[in-house]
């Protein structure tokens, strides 16, 4: 490797690209985890230190009484109860959307981007459209469409109707990354004697593996944060925690509290999650030259 | 390619379908009343009701007010659902006509809007089985369209003034101010001597909370935003001299600037902090106010009418919630006797604690008035006296966020009260004509 | 031609699953939709129900609202997406290097992205709270500022504010597919370079950032597409306010729809704001197919 190579007797132009990375890195680290930081203050001050003036950045006292709430509470009619609940439904309908329209919408990209076939700019067109239209315009004839055939509040036509959305995206996504592979790969397949699909299976999922996985991470939080549509089509049986937190507010009140509670909770899933999988991401390729 | 053909052609076919069912959404006029068969023929009915989280009543007493009614109608089932003061509109809107909901709780300035849409039913003839000399007139005019009945008011809320009467105190002041000039009069006393930065804490963010203050401030001035026929009157000299004043307040630093990015938590946070004097705010502020453990002001401050002008004693604005039938209830005798049942007097004395009623004759029940708190419902037997309704027009939503943004520009010093208010008449009677 | 045709059908095999599920759940309200901006659907209107032609898209092309909300629209969107492109590239250049602490910082950049947009904007409004906000806590503490500010009651910061609080969140989404794209390079042409003696800004232009091209398209369109969209954030936020300062071309639309029940109006918009991120698209396509052919 080139950096072990250089190490012994480092340049100073590479010193300096060092302390750059340095000063850059440390106020990436700070800029990422000062908001996080003050989130999880939020979740653990008394009402009372978080409207004070002057703020005290570092409360006298803190309770952790909030967490409780969210993990004890037994009666349906609870926040926590439901916030609980919520966030089952959502992991659920998060990993079918993730997995189903990364099989669904893969294959599709690989066909626009790799493939001959006539209406295929069109076709293209027409699935990007799609996407580009808003839900607030879209939802009340879909709600007419759901209503009527008894599939609101329920956890399957949540994931078909994200699907709806999130397939588009990942079929534009994918296609850019099966476009930049070079057809040099292709035609050796070929040569060799290999399917189409044998190709596909062999050749250009390995490649897009990385981009396959952002796209995944994308397609995960997509479904976990989306909350227009649960918003209106769940009420009780498939409610997503953007609605659940939505839902510490009251009419005239905004519980800062609790719902710093539950944007830390909330994210810890999808943290973990993608710390899982990001290591594939940045875990480099085995084959150079992919590039045309 | 043909697959693909066949496979988009489906999709038309099954969308034009689906059009069918969609495109012409029925506007329901009549009140339909086919279900009374169903239960007299002993058939379970089933009601699905929508109410509101975190605020009036909690939802252990709807559940125990519905466990009654249903004890009390063997034939009725009905399923409860609670959702955010914020999804009660979308919900209702996209599911009203196909009747998803029966019984619907919804906010006080949205029956004429409904009821012109088609998507509430008209109740006028059910009326007659209550005593409304009873009820709050502000409140029973809230469900009130072109002399029509669209709902029953049910939880009974207006906005009071809320005095920090240790500040107060601490300039020489011993009286709550009972006029706007004499608040503000105080508020310069306060700010001068250095008590409080900013006296006034008001919601004027681009909000409906920014209307219900100034039609609280205009009805005391003397104004209304439309006259008895309900023809818009907003650049009335009142509602202009109303305006002025607020601005004027802002300008001259007695009402705090930030106070256009303020809803009502921030105001109630802000003077729970100790950071104003006054601020105006619906009746859960008092019990916030006073809890040791969120207020820093607990016990030093007092909840009371809003200060009037020589034009008028007091103003306040209905905040109340009434209690509908969507027009697309097949069960709409059923979802009557539901309402009508969570809105009478022994349901609603019963359940005092957390929602004051809408009766008249409760406020002098003792149980009310201990449940109640006395601060609260003394305060309330002079408020409910001076209540101002926003206009129960079919446009009030739409005019109201066209008036959020000109009231924030005259306040900003963009535009002159007179000139925004003109714009905005010349627009409210462009919105009547529909 | 015999090929051709059998790849039009392995095409088709391919591409009917995402047809199915898209177009079965989505072509019929699009259709009502398209109908409803022809068709006056306004709950309120006297004339509901009458075939409008293009009157729907005259009026909303002609109102006093339409351009304004259009102006703010492409405001928040151009500069949240150049923010959110340049700073996702500069973070995944700095993350694709290799110094002790690299790993941890890959594993916080994450986080923002992961936290939900409902808490999202409730925590910035929260920071940027003129009366009890952290940062005006801070910045009065540095002695930056004498007094509070109200970031989210000035119309000249608030939209700021907002995009501030939209670039914190996604930016990692940037990160995340520039690191993957950076992945697939081919080390041999960069150790090439290395050699060479290329400097670092030499191999940024001449390599990486060509490379990174298809990269950074698909990253715009996708970021103009939600930015035209976005709804959450400002209703948050801001409402819109103050004085309509944050009020865009979505926001207006929700506004049409579930305020005022304009369903035509509201559907009107929708298109009209679809048209204008399809216009966009094919303009940046363009423009970056014209960038190759240079």
């Amino acid at each position: 490797m080139t950096e072990r190579r250089l190490k012994p007797h480092m340049s100073r132009s590479k010193r300096n690209q060092r302390i750059v990375e340095y000063i850059f890195g440390v106020i990436l680290a700070i800029g990422v985890l000062a908001p996080v930081l003050w989130m999880f203050l939020t979740s653990i001050m008394y009402p009372k230190d978080l409207t004070a003036k002057p703020l005290s950045l570092i409360p006298s006292s803190v309770t952790f009484s909030r967490y409780a709430e969210v993990f004890s509470s037994t009666s349906a009619s609870d926040s926590g109860y439901i916030f609980r609940a919520a966030m089952k439904n959502s992991l659920i309908i998060a990993v079918f959307v993730t997995l189903l329209s990364l099989v669904i919408g893969t294959l599709a990209a690989y066909a626009f981007a790799r493939l001959r076939f006539r209406g295929r700019g069109v076709l293209m067109l027409l699935i990007l459209f799609t996407y580009m239209l808003p839900p607030a315009a879209l939802v009340i004839p879909l709600y007419r469409i759901y209503n009527s055939l008894g599939l609101l509040d329920k956890k399957w036509p949540m994931v078909i109707l994200y699907l709806s959305f999130i397939i588009p995206f990942i079929i534009w996504v994918m296609q850019g990354f099966f476009g930049s592979i070079s057809k040099s790969y292709e035609e050796a397949a070929q040569i060799d004697g290999a399917t189409r699909f044998q190709t596909l299976l062999y050749i250009f999922f390995p490649i897009a593996r990385p981009g396959a996985i952002a796209t995944g991470i994308l397609a995960f939080l997509m479904s976990w944060d989306e909350f227009f549509y649960s918003l209106i089509f769940t009420t009780q049986n498939a409610k997503t925690i953007p609605v659940a937190i939505a839902e510490f507010n009251g009419k005239f009140t905004i519980d800062y509290g609790m719902i710093s509670v539950a944007g830390i909770l909330g994210s810890l899933i999808p943290v973990l999650i993608t710390l899982i999988f990001q290591k594939y991401i940045v875990m480099g390729m085995t084959a150079g030259g992919v590039k045309e | 390619m043909k697959k693909l053909a066949k496979t988009l052609s489906c999709g038309l076919l099954a969308a034009l379908m689906v059009l069918s069912i969609a495109g012409c959404g029925s506007k329901a006029s009549t009140t339909g009343s086919t279900s009374a068969a169903a239960s007299a023929s002993g058939e379970e009915v089933t009601l699905n009701a929508l109410f509101m989280k975190q605020a009036g009543y909690s939802e252990d007493d709807v559940n125990a007010m519905t466990a009654d009614f249903m004890a009390a109608n063997p034939g009725i089932k009905v399923n409860v659902t609670f959702v955010a003061y914020e999804e009660l509109e979308p919900k209702i809107l996209t599911s009203a006509q196909s009747g998803g909901y029966d019984v619907v709780l919804g906010d006080c300035i949205w029956p004429a809007q409904f009821a012109k849409a088609g998507l509430v039913l008209d109740v006028t003839d059910r009326m007659a089985d209550l005593d409304t000399s009873d009820i709050y007139e502000g409140a029973l005019d809230s469900t009130k369209y072109e002399g029509r009945y669209y709902g029953i008011p049910w939880l009974n809320d207006v906005k009071y003034m809320f005095c920090n009467t240790a500040m107060l105190a601490q300039a020489g002041i011993n009286t709550v101010p009972t006029t706007w000039d004499e608040l503000v009069a105080d508020a310069k006393i306060l700010k001068d001597q250095g008590i409080v930065e900013y006296p006034i804490a008001a919601c004027y963010a681009q909000a409906e909370c920014l209307i219900c203050d100034y039609t609280c401030i205009s009805g005391a001035f003397g104004g209304s935003f439309v006259d008895a026929d309900n023809n818009p009157t907003l650049n009335s000299p009142e509602n202009v001299a109303a305006l002025d004043f607020m601005y004027q307040t802002v300008a001259d630093g007695l009402t705090n600037p930030k106070s256009l990015e303020m809803i009502e938590d921030d105001v109630l946070s802000t003077f729970t902090a100790g950071n104003a004097a006054f601020a105006l705010n619906w009746t859960y502020m008092n019990a916030s106010m006073n809890d040791e453990a969120a207020s820093s002001v607990a016990g030093q401050a007092v909840i009371a009418p809003i200060p009037g002008t020589d034009k008028a004693v007091s103003a306040t604005v209905n905040g109340g919630m009434p209690l509908m039938i969507t027009a697309g209830s097949k069960h709409p005798d059923e979802a009557w006797a539901y309402m009508s049942f969570l809105a009478s007097k022994d349901t609603q004395s019963k359940y005092c604690a957390d929602a004051l009623p809408i009766w008249k004759s409760l406020y002098s029940d003792p149980a009310v008035i201990a449940a109640g708190g006395e601060d609260v419902v003394n305060a309330s037997n002079t408020q409910y006296q001076y209540i101002v309704n926003r206009p129960q027009v079919a446009y009030y939503n739409e005019l109201s966020t066209e008036m959020q943004t000109e009231l924030q520009n005259v306040l900003l010093g963009k535009t002159t009260a007179q000139a925004a208010l003109d714009g905005l008449q010349a627009q409210a009677e462009e919105l009547a004509k529909g | 031609m015999k090929l051709q045709k059998s790849e039009g059908r392995y095409a088709a095999a391919l591409i009917s699953p995402a047809l199915i599920v898209v177009f079965g759940i989505i072509v019929a309200p699009i259709l009502a939709t398209l109908v409803y901006s022809v068709v006056n659907n306004n709950m309120l209107s006297s004339q509901y129900g009458q075939f409008m032609g293009l009157h729907f898209y005259i009026k909303a092309l002609t109102s006093g609202d339409f351009w304004p909300d259009l102006g703010r629209t492409l405001y928040y969107t151009i500069f949240s997406t150049v923010i959110e492109t340049f700073g996702g590239l500069l973070i995944a250049l700095l993350l694709n290097e290799k110094f002790p602490g690299v790993k941890f910082l890959r594993g916080i950049i994450i986080i923002p992205w992961a936290i939900p947009t409902v808490v999202n904007g409730s925590l910035w409004k929260l920071i940027f709270n003129g009366e009890y906000g952290v940062l005006n806590a801070i910045l009065t503490k540095l002695h930056l500022f004498a007094t509070y500010q109200s970031w989210l009651g000035d119309p000249k910061t608030a939209m700021n504010v907002v995009i501030a609080a939209d670039a914190w969140k996604m930016t990692p989404l940037a990160v995340i597919f520039f690191l993957a794209a950076l992945q697939g390079f081919d080390r041999a042409t960069y150790e090439a370079a290395m050699v060479d003696g290329a400097s670092v800004f030499r191999r940024f232009f001449s390599l990486t950032l060509p490379n990174l091209k298809p990269t950074i398209l698909i990253i715009v369109v996708m970021r103009t597409v939600e930015k035209f969209k976005a709804f959450d954030i400002f209703y948050l936020m801001t409402r819109g306010g103050p004085a309509d300062a944050t009020k865009t071309l979505m926001y207006d639309t929700y506004l049409e729809a579930f305020t005022n029940l304009n369903y035509s109006d509201a559907a009107t918009y929708a298109y009209l704001i679809a048209l204008i991120v399809a216009l966009l698209t094919l303009l940046y396509v363009n423009i970056m197919k014209r960038g190759d052919e240079e």
